[in-house]
């Protein structure tokens, strides 16, 4: 599904360099549900910003289902976006001038398809997460738990086949984190999701199929 | 999708309430100050009465006389002769008129100084024009010919010099001699430059002979209007003239080529801009021009950053959108359409503002029987104002956003 090759990260100011990936080469099978672990600052989020499109590797390739997309134009890359990856971010990134419905409804406003649709896929996608009853609300005026519930929903609304969460449960308390777990493994149990997930928290990491180490820019494991 | 765009415009304007009002208060002054020029120049240049068939007619005004030396005069210099013999014989307009711009006069009356401006027409002026009488009528062409006493008044002249009583019949004395008033029309404001004056008398009383044979024709100047059926007229009509120009005397020996042509209001306006053998002014509207632009350009550019900081703001909104799917050029027509709503809302509050002060403006007497006013041409030009000044403003900080990597954006645009 995703298979990264050679993959380096280096970020360049006027006086220092600093890699945030070396040599990294990666597979992610349909279907998987694969936990990214390591200590702060060890590139993990690079990682999955690059597996997302959302940031370029300084080398090697990208390639979803078998296609290389390192090339692909800014339009091409916001339709694969738009059309096969769903994100959640540990700080939310809700628009918080938007209700939770048309936060909801963000990834289907870029795909040809009418009002009336698109507010019952994401009322659909509320009612998934538990939250059919704050449709109306803004995201200030939900827990973190709450919100991050919304996140979720955003991100299956397109009905992606790969979920991409950075630390999901990082702001949020044991027992809210564990409910978020549990809505991670259900995507990828009844549907078949492939999701990739950066966390710290090996408990939540038990949960998945396979753990990728990484270890100041390395993959150890 | 549109919607949605709407629907953040708004809240982002109501979440930066000091942003919103120096942006508007910046587009609001700008457009105010471009409808004002816009309601004056339509005022003065668009089809206002008494010159209702300005669509219909082509002017003869300004020209350039060069002599042999490579001196050359310019500005609105022919003489009647030049209009008469070489106009005037024109066969395919419709009408033809020649008439003097007005020349500002006093007279005495009654211990009373009266200021006046005072024009020479012909018959055929007030068959062009479209003067609206308040009595009686104007001279006829017999009249003209036989050079007889009478005049047409306006309304300002006759409560002035008759007190507000009617006037056809009764006599004005202006310059020793004695004109039988036949006619009072409505005031016309001196920014209708062409039909403007307070007094209408016969070509044959002006103090130029009108048979001298001289292509100059000296103060106060002279001017033919050519009636056509239709615009489709005009190239048969602008032939012709050329056509006669070809075989012209040049009775003064001095000069030897003549450069002059039959425009219409809108190619006499564009003219102003880009002098040439016809116009003298051009500098003055080429300045006014660069004021207008730097005037725009000011605020502009005060916008442009007052944009940049607010997409700044919003780096992280940017991100998830485009993390969602959206692409550059999605976010770069979501900010134009956010900007342009912001600048339409200036334009309108500018509309009003401007109303306002024409109001003001047309009750204080500052233009004497000048009425300004924000009609349907005014308007759609204040919009289009705005929607230019919304996506200049808006282009260059939505290019800039544009190329922010989403995870850049993300991260506060850094």
């Amino acid at each position: 599904m995703i298979s990264l090759k050679g993959i380096e990260k280096v970020y360049r100011t006027d006086k220092i360099e600093t890699t945030a990936l070396r040599n990294i080469d990666l597979e992610v099978a349909q279907g998987e549900l694969v936990s990214v672990m390591g200590p702060s600052g060890c590139g993990k989020s690079t990682l999955l910003n690059i597996m997302g499109l959302l940031d370029k590797p300084t080398h090697g390739e990208v390639l979803i289902e078998n296609a290389l997309v390192n090339n692909y134009g800014d339009i091409r890359l916001a339709k694969l976006r738009n059309q096969k990856i769903g994100f959640i971010f540990q700080s939310f990134h809700l628009i918080n001038d938007l209700s939770v419905v048309d936060n909801v409804e963000l990834p289907l406003i870029y795909r040809l398809m009418p009002n009336k649709k698109r507010r019952e896929l994401a009322l659909a996608a509320l009612e998934r997460v538990g939250l059919s009853t704050r449709t109306r609300h803004f995201p200030n005026q939900l827990s973190g738990g709450q919100r991050q519930r919304v996140a979720i929903a955003r991100a299956i609304v397109g009905n992606p086949e790969i979920i991409l969460a950075d630390e999901p449960t990082g702001n949020l308390d044991s027992v809210m984190g564990n409910e978020i777990m549990d809505i991670l493994l259900m995507l990828n149990q009844e549907q078949g999701t492939t999701i990739v997930m950066v966390t710290h928290d090996e408990h939540l990491a038990i949960k998945t199929q396979r753990v990728i180490r990484l270890f100041d820019g390395a993959q150890v494991s | 999708m549109l919607k949605n765009y709407i629907k953040i415009a708004f809240k982002v304007m109501l979440r930066n309430k000091l942003f919103t009002f120096i942006s508007l208060f910046g587009i609001c002054f700008t457009l105010l100050f471009l409808i004002l020029i816009t309601a004056a120049v339509d005022y003065s240049f668009g089809p206002v009465a008494p010159e209702t068939k300005l669509d219909r007619t082509l002017s003869i005004t300004m020209g350039m006389l060069e002599t042999e030396s490579g001196s050359n005069s310019m500005g609105p210099l022919f003489s009647p002769w030049f209009f008469r013999k070489y106009v005037k014989t024109l066969t395919t307009p419709a009408k033809i008129s020649i008439s003097s711009y007005f020349n500002s006069d006093v007279i005495y009356h009654e211990d009373k100084k009266i200021k006046l401006g005072i024009k020479y027409t012909d018959a055929e002026f007030w068959e062009i024009c479209d003067f609206n009488f308040l009595e009686g009528k104007e001279y006829s062409a017999e009249e003209v010919a036989g050079t007889a006493a009478v005049a047409v008044i306006n309304q300002r002249l006759r409560n002035e010099y008759f007190g507000d009583k009617p006037a056809v019949g009764e006599i004005l004395e202006y310059n020793d001699k004695r004109f039988r008033v036949l006619g009072v029309v409505e005031n016309v404001s001196i920014l209708r430059i062409m039909p403007y004056a307070d007094l209408w008398v016969p070509l044959g009383h002006s103090d130029t002979d009108l048979d001298f044979p001289t292509l100059i024709g000296g103060f106060p100047g002279w001017y033919a209007w050519l009636l056509a059926e239709s615009t489709s007229d005009f190239p048969a009509i602008k032939a012709e003239f050329q056509q006669k120009l070809q075989h012209i005397e040049f009775p003064e020996g001095r000069f030897c080529k003549i450069l002059t042509n039959a425009t219409s209001y809108q190619e006499a306006l564009a003219r102003q801009f880009f002098r040439n053998e016809d116009g003298n002014i051009g500098p003055f509207m080429l300045v006014l021009l660069g004021l207008v632009a730097i005037f725009m350009l000011l605020p502009a550019v005060n916008l442009v950053n007052i944009n940049i900081s607010r997409i700044y703001e919003r780096a992280s909104e940017i991100g998830i959108r485009k993390a969602y799917g959206a692409s550059s050029i999605t976010l770069t027509g979501q900010f134009l359409v956010e900007n342009i709503i912001i600048t339409l809302i200036g334009g309108i509050l500018s509309i009003i503002l401007a109303a306002v002060i024409l109001n003001i403006f047309n009750h204080s007497g500052i233009l004497a029987d000048t009425i300004l006013t924000i009609n349907y041409r005014v308007f759609l030009t204040s919009l289009g104002f705005a929607v230019f000044f919304g996506i200049v403003s808006g282009v260059y900080p939505a290019y800039k956003m544009s190329r922010l990597l989403p995870v850049e954006a993300l991260e506060g645009g850094e």
